[in-house]
């Protein structure tokens, strides 16, 4: 009888086990079925951006080839986003935040070594730089990056060590002491130093510090990038905030580029390259401007779209020796900034 | 109920060697309390003020923000396309996990409180893992299993068959996270039951399929719908594991959990709102769980008190 009974219990565990691997085995199969359509994978402040791009991008390719093409777009930090497509997110298209991010593709051999040259300006074909926002009527009248390290302003920035974006904000701030103290190194850490003794609020991304400063209402001075700063305005309204542009920043080049291993094997390489080109046309530059993105060919774009943009000298990350360099000498482990911060007691 | 009707000879004696280790049956006391008044009261205030504080508040500010621009905007939110799209896919990826973890969990605990067999606390050990394992590197080991640079992933990109970045592997990780739920709730209740009522209905010539359907499914059934319900909360909330690998696809790949964390990191009101109403459906879907699972707790009391007093 105990025996009858073991061997019932075996069957039904042997068949229930079987089930659930049929079940699995099934699904799985039943939905790898890949769709032709076009992935642009991307980084989180271009969201909107990318929306109203890829209907334009549609409707230019319909008229062009008769062909429809519906674009699917995949948001996230732009460093795991990277991250993703080297594990096997197929995307066509990715428009990340900065060139290392892009270059991961070309370490795991899914984009050539030599992307940067494939499109104008370096395969960034729109800009961004750093700015201040401040409260309304500006009252401790902030103007330039001298006015941060004063004794009464509260800085909010995130922290370089986990924010993309954060480290553009170092960087500009270093870029403008180094260039005021002539170059002396010791002079622009020591500016740069009493500037982040000066945060109220280090978080970790860029979106949480716009919060910290917008929603929760801490601290005198935002340091942003100026897209994010035209929506935080937007937003909150005209008579909430204001922009403050610095007497000189930086140049953030997000890039975007055409997986080529991937568009390849799916057979989409001549629709993801119009895609990128297109980002380059009137109507693509267009687009970014009105997003708050610096257009790169700002000769195509109607003169009224662009005074959101002053004109200001911009270091470029070249000057720094590009991320490969700066990356660990400034936000390494004991890098610079390791070295000059020290969270408030 | 059906288990009651089995005959038990008058000699017969339930088997006691298994632990009765269910702990969290709620008994229904009886008042013996000697505090003073204002002792209770105060502990009273205290806990009735940490839950609307930590619990009720943060519920209603759901609600709040989802009906912040009016009932009209919070339904065109939830009819975007990528809002609906998410929905569908919240509930495909949930109607196939929890059927899967039903299944397992019935074999499972039906194998581990009925039979003797080795490795059996190993296997008690190895459906606890998920519990204890973070989801976000639950979502990683698929990664590093399927993903293009893992192990399966030359093969799969071989045989043109995508696991992560897909549906697929959405309702892996899904089935990973909720595995316990299930087994979790049916092992100590099917261990304190004992194999009696088994014996007994095989005794009386019943084929194995018979007695589990008529004997021992019944008097796990409530057990069985609360861990399902469970489960199913689990299943439709998931966030860090899903969020690994599902490559964030707006329309494809994006679950409820990542397309409201999608929508709060936009600039603006409406995507404000669309976050809220999303996180509202999500709430509600959690109060429809507590009640259910409030119902069931009462019947189930009900139950094994009276199969308590039946012996």
């Amino acid at each position: 009888m105990t025996a009858r009974r073991l061997a019932n219990g075996r069957e039904f565990l042997v068949g229930a086990i079987a089930a659930v691997g049929v079940i699995i085995i099934v699904v799985l199969f039943t939905m790898s079925g890949r769709s032709v359509a076009l992935l642009n994978v991307s980084f989180d402040p271009t969201r909107e951006m990318f929306e109203e791009y890829n209907a334009a991008f549609a409707a230019f390719w319909r008229e062009e080839t008769g062909q429809r093409v519906s674009v699917r777009q995949s948001h996230g930090g732009s460093g795991a986003q990277a991250r993703a497509v080297v594990d096997g997110l197929e995307a066509d298209i990715v428009t990340l935040a900065i060139e290392g991010d892009v270059d991961l593709l070309a370490d795991a051999d899914l984009i050539d070594r030599n992307w940067r040259s494939l499109l104008p300006h370096g395969s960034a074909p729109y800009t961004s730089t750093i700015v201040f926002v401040v409260r309304a009527g500006n009252p401790l009248n902030i103007r330039d990056w001298d006015d941060l390290v004063r004794d009464d302003v509260a800085v909010i920035t995130p922290n370089p060590k986990t924010s993309g974006g954060a480290r553009w904000n170092f960087l500009a701030a270093w870029a403008y002491a180094e260039s005021q103290n002539g170059g002396d190194e010791a002079a622009t850490r020591d500016f740069v130093r009493r500037l982040y003794a000066n945060v109220a609020v280090l978080d970790t991304g860029a979106r949480g510090s716009t919060q910290t400063f917008a929603q929760r209402g801490t601290g005198d001075v935002l340091i942003a990038w100026e897209n994010e700063a035209h929506l935080t305005v937007r937003e909150f309204g005209e008579g909430t905030f204001e922009i403050v542009v610095p007497s000189q920043s930086i140049l953030a080049e997000p890039p975007v580029a055409v997986v080529t291993r991937y568009a390849e094997a799916r057979g989409t390489e001549t629709a993801a390259e119009a895609y990128v080109e297109y980002l380059y046309s009137p109507e693509g530059q267009r687009i970014a401007a009105a997003h708050f993105f610096r257009p790169s060919e700002p000769t195509l774009v109607a003169p009224a779209a662009l005074a959101a943009f002053p004109d200001i000298p911009l270091t470029t990350i070249g000057h720094f020796g590009g991320w490969a360099e700066a990356q660990p000498r400034f936000f390494g482990d004991g890098g610079i900034f390791d070295q000059i911060y020290a969270p408030a007691p | 109920m059906p288990a009651e009707k089995v005959f038990v000879p008058p000699d017969y004696q339930r088997p006691t060697e298994s632990p009765p280790e269910v702990a969290a049956i709620p008994f229904r006391q009886r008042s013996a309390v000697t505090e003073p008044v204002w002792v209770r009261t105060i502990l009273i205030v205290v806990a009735v003020g940490f839950v609307g504080l930590f619990l009720l508040l943060p519920l209603v500010f759901v609600f709040v923000q989802a009906f912040s621009m009016g009932f009209g905007e919070y339904f065109e939110q939830l009819s975007e396309p990528y809002a609906q799209s998410a929905i569908r896919l919240t509930l495909l990826v949930t109607a196939i996990a929890v059927p899967a973890n039903l299944v397992f969990g019935i074999a499972a605990s039906w194998a581990i409180a009925k039979f003797e067999f080795k490795g059996k606390a190993f296997l008690i050990t190895l459906i606890d893992l998920p519990f204890s394992v973070s989801p976000v590197i639950a979502g990683l080991v698929y990664v590093l299993l399927f993903g293009a640079q893992g192990y399966f992933g030359p093969w799969l990109e071989a045989n043109d068959i995508q696991i992560i970045f897909a549906v697929p592997g959405i309702v892996l990780a899904t089935i990973f996270v909720t595995f316990p739920f299930v087994a979790r709730e049916l092992i100590p209740l099917m261990q304190e039951q004992g194999t009696g009522d088994e014996e007994a209905a095989l005794s009386l010539g019943a084929s194995g399929f018979k007695t589990f359907l008529f004997v021992t499914l019944p008097n796990v059934k409530w057990a069985l719908l609360y861990g399902v319900l469970l489960c199913n909360a689990r299943a439709m909330g998931e966030f860090g594991a899903v969020s690994v690998l599902s490559g964030r696809i707006q329309g494809f790949t994006n679950t409820m959990p990542l397309q409201i964390e999608a929508a709060s990191k936009e600039f603006s009101r409406t995507a404000e709102v669309a976050a809220f109403s999303m996180a509202s459906l999500l709430a509600l879907l959690a109060l429809v769980t507590l009640i259910l699972k409030t119902f069931l707790e009462w019947r189930y009391a009900d139950r094994l008190s009276s199969s308590a007093q039946a012996h």
